[in-house]
């Protein structure tokens, strides 16, 4: 069943509302929702929450035998599928629009930014490597799950521990948390995923971490992931309004400052996450 | 005051018992008399009864809207079949409204209305399985009494009960707003709520406010609210 398109009033008010630079939940136009992270009591698991749109991440490992043209390398393996949970207008099996851009957006931020050291994964060259699988699970959609789901993805990434594993000779010994302390994944660098929604009249600027009414009443959607030392990994528009090059540059910029932001927030968080998880051992 | 969960037998007894929202009479053939057919409660919520137990209802919170005959609700034109409208109120079936139900409509004289128009109707019929149906009059007099098309403004979902809430004269949110800035709203029973104010910063004030004192949403009392609406610039 086809999201049913807002009503005639709903459009109007707001493009109105827009066209004085106001938004709907009294946000600024370029204002992000300010995330809140839920830790579970296993690492690795992770609910992010911006406004009413929640996600959950949860991160698991396993050792599996790495692909014959890759023997150096683990495997990680992104699983997100947007279930009727998340909102009446998503279908069980269909993947809709918004399904398939998300699973490529998580793919191209978290897997092929290289923001994992693979080569960190292997145990056994050839023989043995650890296989991470990351799964998305969206509960509630009040818009813009995208960005919510890079987000708890990687906080996720940056939670996990895997467990210590010692190698001797051809055997391979993995030691239990209580034995010795899980060690962290080698992250080279943390991507945050923003995204702008344009609108047709030309005089409205585009507004960041769009609602839920502000995406289905947008014409355009970009997606820029960038990390907090403002290196751009994916920058992402498919279709929409055609945007002047010069506005381009200013919403890069915008993102930069968000990000920069939003990784003070993420490492604040997981710090005092941290906190109440060390154990003393006399 | 207990509470019920659905499929729980209640114990409702009367000689003119009247079953309110949330509660279904199981009729049974072998039953020989009336009054031994069981009462069970089809939603989960506090069981209450009026004074002399003759009626009994359940208050619960939800946000899917199950329809019920006499309710006024607001709803969204998504299609046109045959003389009428398909119309979207929330509920599991979308409802369909006849094109004459109108007051003073007839076959060469018919309201304006285009896919995507608001509505304000009331439930005509509605009943488990079946498609509800809607009608733009009031059901004695036949005159439209505030029913119909509803034209700029905006609507926003709240949960049923603060739209349960936002129809008791007692409450306090409306005339609290109404006091500050002119303001013209219309109330669904299926968590619709349509407001209308002359400036959007009006408009978004009290989509906030509505958001804010929800039950759902965190339940604002009114000393909050004021001071909400202090900080707001109206």
């Amino acid at each position: 069943m086809r999201p049913p398109s807002p009503s005639i009033p709903e459009k109007k008010f707001l493009y109105d509302a827009l066209k004085q630079s106001l938004r709907l939940d009294g946000r600024d136009m370029l204002d992000f929702r300010t995330p809140t992270f839920t830790f579970g009591p296993e690492l690795g698991w992770v609910e992010c929450a911006m406004g009413k749109t929640r996600v959950i991440a949860q991160l698991d490992a396993k050792m599996v035998k790495p692909l014959p043209e890759r023997p150096f390398e683990g495997i990680i393996t992104i699983h997100s599928e947007i279930s009727p949970m998340a909102s009446p207008d998503y279908e069980p099996g269909r993947p809709s629009e918004e399904e398939v851009t998300l699973t490529r957006m998580l793919d191209k931020v978290l897997r092929r930014s290289d923001t994992i050291d693979k080569e960190s994964l292997c145990i056994l060259a050839g023989q043995r490597v650890w296989q991470l699988r990351l799964t998305i699970h969206v509960l509630a959609d009040a818009g813009n799950i995208l960005d919510c789901s890079c987000l708890a993805g990687i906080v996720a990434f940056k939670h996990f521990r895997k467990p210590e594993v010692e190698v001797i000779g051809d055997e391979v010994i993995v030691h239990s948390p209580s034995e010795r302390a899980p060690i962290s994944l080698a992250i080279h660098h943390t991507p945050f995923c923003v995204t702008f929604a344009f609108f047709p009249d030309a005089l409205t600027r585009p507004v960041v971490d769009p609602s839920l009414l502000e995406q289905r009443l947008s014409s355009g959607l970009m997606s820029i992931a960038m990390n907090a030392q403002r290196e751009i990994c994916v920058l992402h528009k498919a279709g929409g309004v055609p945007t002047a090059p010069e506005e381009v540059l200013r919403l890069i910029n915008v993102t930069s400052i968000l990000v920069k932001d939003l990784d003070r927030r993420v490492e604040a968080r997981l710090l005092e996450d941290w906190e109440g998880r060390k154990v003393e051992v006399r | 005051m207990s509470i019920v969960l659905p499929g729980e037998q209640v114990p409702a007894q009367h000689v003119n018992l009247k079953l309110g929202p949330g509660l279904l009479q199981l009729s049974s053939e072998t039953q020989q008399q009336a009054k031994s057919a069981p009462v069970i409660a089809t939603r989960s919520g506090v069981l209450n009864h009026s004074a002399n137990k003759s009626k009994w209802w359940v208050e619960g919170n939800s946000r899917r809207y199950v329809p019920a005959p006499q309710e006024s609700v607001i709803g969204v034109i998504t299609g046109r079949s045959g003389e009428g409208w398909r119309v979207d109120i929330g509920s599991a079936h979308p409802a369909s409204l006849d094109g004459l139900a109108f007051e003073g409509a007839t076959k060469r004289n018919k309201p304006s209305l285009k896919v995507g128009s608001l509505l304000y109707a009331r439930v005509s019929l509605a009943h488990k399985d079946m498609e509800p149906e809607l009608e733009c009059f009031d059901a004695q007099t036949h005159k439209a009494d505030g029913f119909g098309e509803l034209k700029d403004g905006f609507v926003l979902q709240c949960s049923l009960q603060m739209s349960r809430l936002l129809l008791d004269p007692k409450h306090f949110l409306l005339p609290l707003l109404g006091s500050r800035f002119p303001l013209e709203a219309a109330v669904g029973m299926n968590g619709k709520v349509w407001v209308s104010t002359k400036e959007t910063k009006h408009t978004i004030t009290i989509v906030r406010c509505i958001e804010a004192v929800d039950p759902d949403g965190g339940g604002m009392d009114e000393t909050n609210v004021k001071k909400f609406l202090s900080k707001l610039d109206i």
